[in-house]
């Protein structure tokens, strides 16, 4: 391995550009902030390009393994000889896959929003935040130990409040990035406690370490951490699943995903970057990186396969009933995310029988790109139509060309049609799937027929149905907001043609897939079906769509409603946390912690006021004080204590 | 012959610049403050500089002097401080008429303390001891015009006298029971009678002098209040964290035997100092005072981590020194400043400071802060090693009152940023022209304040250089 310090640099240059911007950027150079956000972005992104290039062809393979290297590592704090808080890059299959998708998709972001963000007022904090963003993700996809990626973690939340917030004036959107911090700080609690058991049985919080201690059934670790229990449930499995809740929170999978939909209120670049690409399969990437402690523990990969698997079903239905644009991507993304979790959830230690493993990384790579572009699509249509409701739209394929064909494209990619992106993908879920488990086969498939259906709905109502009533004003769009358009859509061509099962596998050695053509003709025949069906509702304005609701009735309406989850929150916050609780709570701080601490403040002020006399000014009393104090500690010491 | 040269480099280093200042003094040639100031500066940083190179460990003359590397890295910190508060003192010093004086002054106790860091003899301790005390009267002293000037000076050498009085007697008493004045003897004489618990206990009293701890504090407030703010931070930080480091290698290497005793009544000192420390900061209103209670306070935080007896303790004790010299200095600096333009010195007169003035406003608050020891500043890091080390002893009753008074101390602390930042004013301080030199200093201030604490090779260094107890 040569001199890798350099990748060291990917993640601190939108660092330096943050600083830069957040200092002086509004004062300074409002205009120019953008371009020097993007540069700085545009270096980041080729660095990590060449770093997986050399990683992947170069070094990164020792006898046909892909090793595992750590960068520029320091103890931070040493706590003990065995116990201390590193600092460092790791460098494996799936950071250097992860660095390669935020960097290219940021970019794609800072370029689109040059022209998306256009004129706005705060455009340096805007960019500023950006790169706060994209630093913190790049450090936690490449944190070598559990606490550096808590920490990244937490600024990762913290970014992604403020760009939620960025139109902090309006009411919906203050609500919409609290909501979305206090539910993940919420499951991040989980995170915490759950990385204190492994790193308290583990005695290291190093990711090596802690999979290599663990993963030996001989060892004291693993002794401690299976023998250990709580409620008849082991100490490992309370771990796991606590920091999987952590994980959960960030991916927004049910019953925590009740930030995501209305995190739509920022603004739409930031969602294709933050709820589309990044952020929201941070979750995914911290199972994935613990996975092979995670497939120590039955228990923990259930909870992950049905969590997921019930977090794709429930948000493809309420996919399907979504008005707003933004609202059907959000659900859309949840539910792909529950492919990714539950096809982690079902896989296993090794090549061939790790499939699930590989499927779920191939299919966060491709979901990507293919779901950064209907974001940055839905940015455009938003742009030119001043909303984001489905009624507002319609017709605009001849406004919007570009926009349209590369929707188009995205839309068949998250459908799995072959050749897209998405297909490749999907294809090795559903094969990992129907290998191990019929049940969650059989709903994955349905599941992605509703993909097909919703996202063909979204795609009709935007692009045909009625005649277009927008007037265009500036046309589609600056230069800005289409290059990434095109530059996203090749890629959603190109990807899925990567050798993907050869690169990124749970143990480093890669194996040959291969499509099973026969396997692959039922869930293709059945997204094409959904098309079909959407088409023939969608394309054109008629009543179908209206009857086809109201004789679903009551089940339709609960769907609409997001099945009443958000409700079923306040109502227990409502009802039983703020009256049992919170209530008591606050009297008890009222009444008896103020009391006691002003209490205490008033008896501060009086002990300083006696004691003022001490300070006399004079000398000789200093002396007297000073022998005084002699003789004092020669009685209590000599004579007393002794 | 040249073992002498290199062992001492330190200190012979320190005598040439005091001599060429001499010799510019009475030299025919006029010259200009500006350029003295400047090559007074540059003097100090080719000092500090070469603190770094030809660090050898050593004993010589009769084992009255010794070095090693941890030896060599207070220096090196007492080093910084001073050509810190040089630089922040530009300012102040560009209109006065003895500027050599100054630095002679100020540089023989620098010199005093090296010998008395390196002494390995009584005699040699006290020499150091009084060579560091008796020029700092004089410097006290140094706002000529100033009656209080020459009150804080006359306050500080009868003090000091008296002070340097029972030190004497301590060590005579030492010397008539263990029949040696050689510090790595001495312990092996020590038997814990009665008389020798006294003489420890006066030579414990005239170390708590010099640090300021409570009982024998009183004259710290006076004095500090009426010094040049160049001086006062000299004697808060400089001279206090150079009889700390002795104060802890006595303690650990040559009292050890006498552990239980002393550690009891370090707490008890530290108790006493934390609390009346804090006490008295809260009711001042003048920001001179107010620093001058608060460095007391941080003397008991210091007494609670030596109280740890561990190499932990050395540690954190040494390295809480560094924090604080620049957390303190940071402070200093911008009081000085703004002192020595305007006068003004009181909180009040601070109110609506960020408006005006924000470099100055942004520099006194990371700095109090730090001082604060609110994360992720490095006073932070300090404070929690120092707690730490106190912590091994399981006095859990003493580790509870520490952190009530770091909550006490976070009180008055942010009063002043509250003024500074949210208070309104019509009669803010105005904007104030800050010269270069002290800016330098005031930002390495702000640096050290964030790199010490987060990069976390520093306290390892100093954990491998540090004694056990």
């Amino acid at each position: 391995m040569s001199n890798n310090n350099y990748i060291a640099l990917i993640p601190l240059l939108p660092f330096a550009s943050f600083v830069l911007l957040g200092l002086f950027g509004k004062k300074y150079f409002n205009k120019l902030s953008g371009i020097i956000g993007t540069t700085s972005l545009l270096a980041s992104c080729v660095l990590s390009l060449y770093a997986a290039y050399t990683y992947f062809f170069v070094f990164g393979k020792v006898n046909a393994v892909y090793q595992k290297f750590e960068v520029l590592k320091f103890s931070w704090l040493q706590f003990s000889t065995t116990t201390s808080i590193d600092m460092g890059l790791l460098l494996d299959p799936i950071s250097m896959m992860m660095v390669v998708v935020v960097t290219f998709v940021s970019l794609m972001v800072h370029i689109f929003s040059l022209g998306y963000m256009k004129g706005e007022e705060r455009f340096a904090t805007y960019y500023a935040f950006l790169s706060l963003f994209t630093f913190s993700m790049l450090g936690l996809v490449l944190s070598t130990n559990i606490f550096q990626i808590y920490i990244f973690w937490e600024l990762v939340g913290v970014s992604s409040y403020l760009l939620i917030g960025f139109y902090f004036t309006k009411a919906s959107a203050i609500a919409a990035s609290k909501k979305a911090f206090v539910v993940t700080r919420f499951a991040d609690l989980g995170f915490l406690i759950g990385i204190l058991i492994l790193g308290f049985h583990a005695e290291t919080l190093d990711f090596n370490t802690l999979i290599s201690t663990l993963t030996n059934p001989q060892s004291a670790q693993f002794l401690s951490i299976t023998s250990a229990s709580f409620f008849g449930i082991t100490a490992l499995t309370w771990a796991l699943v606590l920091v999987f809740i952590g994980g959960a929170g960030k991916s927004a999978m049910f019953p925590l995903h009740i930030w995501l939909p209305d995190a739509m209120e920022g603004p739409t670049p930031v969602s294709a970057l933050i709820h589309a690409a990044t952020m929201v399969v941070a979750g995914v990437f911290l199972v994935a990186r613990l996975f092979p402690v995670f497939a120590l523990d039955v228990t923990a990969l259930d909870a992950v396969t049905y969590t997921g698997l019930i977090s794709a079903v429930i948000a493809a239905i309420i996919a399907c009933t979504q008005t707003d644009i933004k609202r059907v991507l959000a659900y859309s993304t949840m539910s792909q995310i529950g492919f990714m979790m539950f096809a982690l959830g079902i896989s296993k230690i090794g090549g061939e029988e790790g499939l699930g493993y590989m499927a779920s990384m191939f299919h966060l790579f491709t979901h990507a790109f293919f779901k950064s572009l209907l974001f940055l699509g839905a940015g455009a249509v938003i742009h030119l139509v001043h909303s984001n409701e489905m009624k507002d739209m319609g017709g605009l394929r001849k406004l919007m060309p570009i926009t349209h064909i590369t929707f188009l494209i995205a839309c068949l990619a998250i459908s799995g049609i072959p050749p897209f992106a998405g297909f490749f993908s999907k294809e090795e879920i559903l094969l990992a799937a129907s290998n191990s488990n019929k049940l969650v086969f059989y709903v994955a498939l349905i599941t992605s027929a509703l993909t097909a259906f919703y996202m063909f709905r979204l795609y009709f109502s935007i692009f045909w149905n009625k005649e277009s009533q927008a007037h265009s004003e500036h046309g589609e769009g600056t230069l800005t907001m289409k290059i990434p358009l095109i530059i996203l859509g090749i890629c959603t061509l190109a990807v899925g043609f990567v050798p993907f099962s050869e690169l990124v596998t749970n143990n480093g050695i890669g194996f040959h897939s291969h499509i099973d053509y026969l396997f692959s003709i039922t869930p293709v025949t059945l997204s094409l079906i959904s098309i079909f069906v959407a088409s023939v509702l969608y394309k054109k304005q008629n009543l179908e769509p209206e009857i086809i609701s109201k004789s679903l009735g009551k089940f339709y309406t609960s769907a609409q409603k997001k099945f009443f989850v958000d409700e079923v929150y306040l109502f227990i916050t409502h009802k039983f946390i703020y009256t049992l609780i919170a209530k008591p709570t606050a009297w008890f701080d009222k009444n008896i912690v103020d009391g006691l601490m002003n209490l205490m403040a008033e008896t501060t002020a009086k002990i300083s006021e006696l004691i003022k006399g001490v300070q006399s000014g004079k000398v000789q009393n200093y002396a007297l004080y000073f022998f005084a104090g002699i003789a004092a500690l020669a009685i209590l010491f000599i004579y007393i204590l002794k | 012959m040249n073992e002498i040269l290199i062992l001492m480099k330190s200190e012979w280093v320190l005598l040439l610049i005091i001599i060429i200042f001499l010799f510019i003094k009475v030299g025919s040639t006029e010259w200009k403050n500006e350029n003295l100031l400047y090559l007074a500066n540059i003097l100090l940083l080719i000092n500090f500089i070469l603190g770094f190179v030809l660090n050898t460990d050593g004993i010589i003359f009769d084992e009255m002097f010794k070095t090693n590397s941890l030896i060599c890295l207070e220096k090196n910190i007492l080093n910084l401080g001073t050509l810190l508060i040089s630089l922040q003192s530009y300012h102040w010093l560009k209109n006065h008429k003895h500027v050599a004086e100054f630095y002679m002054l100020l540089l023989s106790t620098l010199l005093g303390m090296f010998f008395m860091i390196s002494s390995n003899n009584l005699l040699m301790f006290y020499l150091g001891l009084e060579l560091s005390t008796i020029p700092l009267a004089a410097l006290a002293n140094f706002d000529l015009h100033k009656r209080q000037s020459s009150e804080a000076a006359f306050k500080l050498i009868i003090s000091s006298a008296l002070s340097s009085g029972l030190l004497l007697f301590g060590i005579s008493l030492l010397y008539g029971t263990s029949g040696t004045l050689n510090l790595s003897e001495i312990s092996q004489h020590l038997n814990g009678s009665n008389l020798q618990l006294f003489a420890f206990i006066l030579l414990l009293a005239g170390f708590a002098f010099k640090i300021s701890a409570v009982p024998f504090h009183l004259w710290t407030a006076d004095v500090y209040e009426g010094s040049p703010v160049a001086v006062t931070s000299y004697l808060s930080v400089i001279s206090k964290g150079a009889v700390l480091f002795v104060f802890v290698s006595v303690l650990y290497t040559v009292f050890k035997s006498l552990g239980i005793a002393w550690q009891n009544m370090l707490i008890l000192l530290s108790v006493l100092t934390m609390i009346i420390g804090n006490l008295f900061a809260i009711r001042q209103n003048n920001i001179k005072r107010l620093l001058a209670y608060s460095s007391i306070a941080q003397v008991g935080f210091i007494l609670a981590g030596i109280s740890g007896c561990s190499q932990l303790g050395t540690t954190s004790v040494i390295y809480f020194i560094l924090i604080y010299v620049f957390s303190n200095l940071g402070a200093f600096g911008v009081v000085s400043i703004i002192s020595s333009t305007t006068g003004k010195e009181t909180i009040s007169d601070y109110k609506g400071l960020y408006k005006s003035n924000p470099f100055l406003s942004w520099t006194i608050t990371i700095a109090l802060f730090s001082l604060a020891g609110i994360p992720p500043t490095a006073g932070f890091f300090g404070k929690f090693f120092l707690i730490m080390s106190a912590a091994q002893n399981g006095n859990y009753l003493f580790i509870s009152i520490a952190a009530l008074n770091m909550v006490i101390s976070l009180y008055y602390y942010l009063i002043l940023v509250k003024a500074i930042f949210m208070d309104k004013n019509e009669q803010a301080i105005e904007k104030i022209h800050v010269p270069i030199l002290p800016k330098i200093a005031m930002l390495i201030c702000t640096a050290g304040i964030i790199i010490v604490g987060l990069y976390g090779e520093i306290y390892e260094y100093i954990f491998k250089l540090s004694f056990g107890y």
